[in-house]
């Protein structure tokens, strides 16, 4: 199949997820369960890698700006402005496309190939609505709260980085990260994020919703998803800036 | 009452049904048999419109399946029972959610009416203190006892069945058998079961239609499977020597 078949598959699929669920009492219980599985259960992962990646953000920023000329508050702006950009939108959507990506494909690939999708279908179920829905909803709604505490953790990281190392002053990293702040770069933030959660719940959904085979055919479809997620984030991503920021 | 003519389904070049016409009758067990690759399964999903026919019709108590509204349809599903091969239980689920599930999505029952059902099913079923259990804590028949109890919750019209005997031992599934046609001739129901295992067609084959590259070769009882001279039949259907005697004993006894 061609890319432009998939493209169409794909589009095809979502005009089937976003329909009106047939009993919203069950999609309320559906979409609460997917925010644990997909959104709560990803906070620990988010939490330690943007702590530590905080911290080397604002370690290597110090060891390069070694010029006596520059203020040690630039290294606060630096990381403040490299971790709401960057680091936690683009870097922690990736590592959750891997996390999410793969549990989505499985699990909806092991619905299929044991026919778990079939008995939905023939009970009547909008198969595609019932599974896939909640999860584009759980993450489109969570990802924001949880990318925000990455942005806090990152910066906190930074300035723990400084605190341990004695590179430099806590107070000049705050006064940094307090330097020329500008509420925009946050809404951009966050639009890049509702744009990730989208590609993070839907193209794994895609990847498993049609899978065909056995087990070695779901494995094959979790990697690819996470593939495929993670070059759709980045081109996504790219796309975003040049939307947003030029 | 189910009624199929010239039933054509293909997959890109290949040709699984080659015009297939079949009748099936309320309250009675119909057995379609065959070898791997005769059709059997694209036929039983093409009859619960998993796979949409390229020619024929398939008329449930005469409404065409393929001409339904989206409410005919959604309607017609809900008189479908469905036993898949796998068992199909949904695996985060307990055995009483499973069997529940279908209740909770299309009636407006309470909770308390909703146990009741399931309950009953289940005792129908001869499962008893599994309603916490997950799909993965029961062994292999009493997961198609649950498929059988989550098929029949809604009161289903139309029950089929792909396999329902398939990986189990012997006695379970006379056991599986036997409660299939029970639920057949007791609430009236049309039933379609796909089988491979020769013990079920001569136990409960009421109808019995054999099928060899996706076209109709023989149509019978299972009386009629051990007078039949059909040479495709005989070596299918008594392919081992166990299978011959029995079928000469038969034949000696009924002279």
């Amino acid at each position: 199949m061609n890319y432009i078949e998939h493209i169409g598959k794909y589009f095809l699929m979502l005009s089937r997820v976003f329909t009106k669920p047939q009993r919203f009492k069950l999609f309320y219980q559906a979409f609460m369960k997917e925010v644990e599985d997909l959104g709560l259960k990803s906070l620990g992962i988010i939490m330690f890698i943007s702590f530590f990646i905080g911290g080397v953000i604002a370690l290597q920023t110090a060891l390069n700006l070694d010029n006596p000329f520059i203020p040690d508050s630039l290294i606060g702006f630096a990381a403040k402005r490299s971790i709401i950009l960057e680091f936690a939108p683009t870097f922690c959507s990736i590592i959750l496309a891997g996390k999410v990506g793969s549990y989505i494909t499985s699990s909806i690939g092991t619905m299929r190939v044991t026919e778990q999708i079939d008995a939905l279908e023939v009970m009547g179920i909008n198969s595609l609505n019932h599974l896939v829905l909640p999860k584009v909803l759980a993450t489109i709604f969570f990802y924001p709260f949880l990318i925000t505490l990455g942005m806090f953790l990152g910066i906190f990281g930074g300035w723990t980085a400084g605190y341990i190392s004695g590179l430099f002053a806590g107070v000049d990293y705050i006064v940094g990260i307090q330097l020329d702040f500008d509420p925009f770069l946050l809404a951009y933030a966050i639009i890049k994020t509702l744009v990730f959660a989208f590609l993070i719940a839907t193209v794994p959904s895609y990847h498993g919703y049609y899978v065909k085979g056995g087990s070695i055919a779901v494995g094959r479809a979790s990697t690819q998803s996470v593939v495929w997620t993670t070059i759709l984030i980045v081109i996504a991503n790219y796309i975003l800036t040049q939307m947003l920021l030029t | 009452m189910i009624e199929v003519k010239n039933l054509h389904k293909g997959f890109g070049k290949v040709q699984v049904l080659k015009g297939i016409d079949a009748t099936f009758h309320p309250g009675k067990t119909n057995l379609i048999i065959g070898q791997s690759g005769s059709g059997k399964t694209v036929f039983i999903k093409s009859l619960i419109g998993l796979h949409k026919p390229e020619k024929g019709t398939i008329a449930f108590d005469g409404r065409i399946n393929t001409k339904f509204t989206d409410d005919e349809k959604q309607q017609w599903r809900q008189e479908i029972g469905m036993v898949f091969q796998g068992s199909a239980l949904f695996d985060s689920q307990t055995v009483q959610d499973n069997v529940m599930f279908p209740l909770k999505m299309f009636t407006k029952k309470s909770e308390e009416e909703m146990l009741d059902r399931v309950n009953f099913v289940l005792k129908r079923v001869k499962l008893k203190d599994s309603n916490k259990k997950l799909p993965a804590e029961l062994s292999g028949g009493m997961q198609k006892r649950v498929a059988i109890a989550r098929a029949i919750v809604m009161n289903p019209k139309y029950l089929f069945c792909d396999e329902p005997n398939s990986g189990l031992d012997p006695r379970t599934a006379i056991v599986i058998d036997n409660l299939i046609q029970e639920i057949t001739d007791e609430y009236q129901i049309t039933t379609v079961i796909n089988t491979h295992d020769m013990n079920s067609v001569l136990e409960i084959g009421e109808k019995i239609i054999f099928l060899k590259d996706g076209k109709k070769e023989w149509e019978g009882t299972s009386e009629d499977i051990f007078k039949t001279e059909n040479e495709a039949v005989v070596d299918f259907v008594y392919s081992s020597d166990l299978l011959k005697k029995v079928r000469q004993a038969h034949l000696n006894q009924t002279k």
